[in-house]
């Protein structure tokens, strides 16, 4: 059975270590724009959601409010839920038989919050980042698919505990590289992050999200860096071999593997220019896709051998 | 507390399929028969269907999500600033309406149904991997063949440029 700690354990996990998303890309952020002491900027968040907490709602002529107000919720919620099934350590919260397809409908639901965010508002900006959002997720939900299934294939379970137990010895990152580059690809894209934040890009004056302000805004940005850090604590039982390591107890290699995938998303959000959509699609169609079922193929043949 | 969530469950999707009819805009619309098909997820979910509960609730976010494009860009009113309705012909549609739903209530209630043979399966994720892959394989095939060939037919009569048409010089 699940232990009850883990139920508590969870949401302050996530809630840690999305605060620590967010202020670890303040640091960044300020160490790119030259500041001359960007460590200082750790608590930059922290100021914004104050702020955001006493600020006003921006209202918009015949807005969808009840709409944009589901948009606007969905997003931590579905993170926390997605997180549910990942193991903290070696237990996870709900070890269910078929935790990868959850995952993968509970990370789904961001389409909805992100196109509803962005059509709430009656505002043109916005519903161009909503749309923009659904286009990026037909780019990459089926190589994210495909590399969700060649882990489970090569597991031979749907089950997430499962999966992190069946690298021993071999993490699947090392033997199914496409398949975990394929995978770092849709975490980005599923947060809209870095490269891939189109829908939320500068030049439709951070599109979806444009018209949301005080509590919304928060809500929202804790929902995106909650998402980031689902996507990154992810890759560990699916790619990274779990809570396995040497010396230290499983919680902590699991925190450890996850920091440092996260600390890779965030700093490929200062790296890397913002993909136009449009030619992110074709090259998720084009590249990602052939290479996901090659991928796919091969571990498959070592599955059967 | 089964009997409660498949009550509640049920209820909500009924509801919310009602909705669908009842709201002015098309984004409503679109996402009241969501939640209805999301309760319908809910529904196998208790039924100890792990897998198909996972998938409807998977496959149905990104099928209405999909369809809400479709939805609002048919639409007579797309902003849903304007006052619009989802019935259409009322009087005739009321008397099919309840006409078919009498046809298929007297259906359920007479039909002699047959006892039940076999159990439910130790794993039904495994089961239904086992019938895709076994017995309905050559079924499964043709169905995906016809939706990928209706994928790119769809996507080849709606775009307006050809192979080697670039939108943009490189």
């Amino acid at each position: 059975m699940t232990p009850v700690w883990t139920v508590v354990a969870l949401p302050v996990a996530l809630g840690v270590l999305t605060l620590l998303a967010a202020s670890g890309n303040a640091v960044l952020g300020a160490a790119a724009s030259g500041a001359p002491a960007p460590l200082r900027h750790w608590d930059d968040p922290l100021r914004a959601a104050a702020r955001a907490l006493v600020q006003q709602r921006r209202r918009t002529f015949a807005a969808d409010r009840l709409l944009s107000r589901v948009g606007v919720v969905t997003l931590p919620v579905a993170a926390l839920l997605a997180a549910v099934v990942l193991p903290l350590g070696t237990r996870a919260v709900a070890d269910w038989s078929v935790g990868v397809v959850w995952f993968n409908a509970m990370e789904v639901a961001t389409w909805a919050a992100v196109w509803l965010t962005g059509w709430g508002p009656n505002s043109a900006y916005a519903l161009v980042g909503g749309y923009r959002y659904l286009a990026q997720g037909l780019a990459y939900e089926l190589p994210h698919m495909f590399a969700l299934i060649t882990v489970a294939l090569g597991a031979g379970s749907l089950n997430v505990t499962r999966v992190a137990d069946a690298q021993d010895g071999l993490w699947f990152g090392v033997w199914m590289p496409v398949a975990f580059a394929v995978y770092l690809v849709s975490a980005l894209a599923m947060a809209f992050w870095g490269p891939l934040a189109h829908p939320v890009a500068d030049d439709v004056a951070s599109g979806a999200a444009v018209e949301l302000d005080g509590p919304d805004r928060l809500v929202f940005a804790v929902g995106r860096y909650a998402l980031l850090v689902v996507a990154a604590a992810a890759a560990v039982p699916f790619f990274l071999g779990g809570g396995a390591g040497p010396w230290l107890p499983a919680p902590v290699w699991t925190l450890v593997k996850t920091l440092v995938v996260l600390g890779a998303l965030l700093w490929a959000g200062h790296r890397l220019p913002v993909l136009r959509m449009d030619r992110f699609l074709e090259f998720a169609w084009i590249v990602l896709i052939p290479a996901s079922l090659l991928q796919m193929l091969v571990v498959a043949l070592v599955v059967l051998d | 507390m089964q009997v409660a969530a498949f009550w509640a469950l049920a209820v909500t999707a009924v509801a919310s399929g009602v909705a669908v009819f009842r709201v002015d805009s098309m984004a409503r619309a679109t996402f009241a028969l969501l939640a209805s098909f999301l309760c319908v997820g809910g529904l196998l979910l208790l039924l100890d269907l792990h897998y198909l509960g996972a998938l409807v609730v998977l496959m149905m976010i990104m099928e209405m999500l999909v369809m809400a494009v479709f939805m609002v860009m048919y639409m007579m009113n797309p902003a849903g600033l304007m006052p619009m309705t989802m019935i259409h012909n009322g009087r005739w549609a009321l008397g099919i309406s309840v006409a078919v739903f009498a046809a298929l209530a007297a259906g359920i209630v007479l039909t002699p149904w047959p006892p039940r043979r076999g159990a439910p399966p130790d794993d039904p994720t495994y089961a239904l991997g086992e019938a895709i892959m076994g017995p309905k394989m050559l079924v499964m095939m043709g169905i995906g063949l016809a939706i990928l060939a209706t994928m790119i037919g769809s996507v080849v009569l709606s775009t307006d440029r050809g192979r080697y048409d670039r939108e943009d010089p490189r």
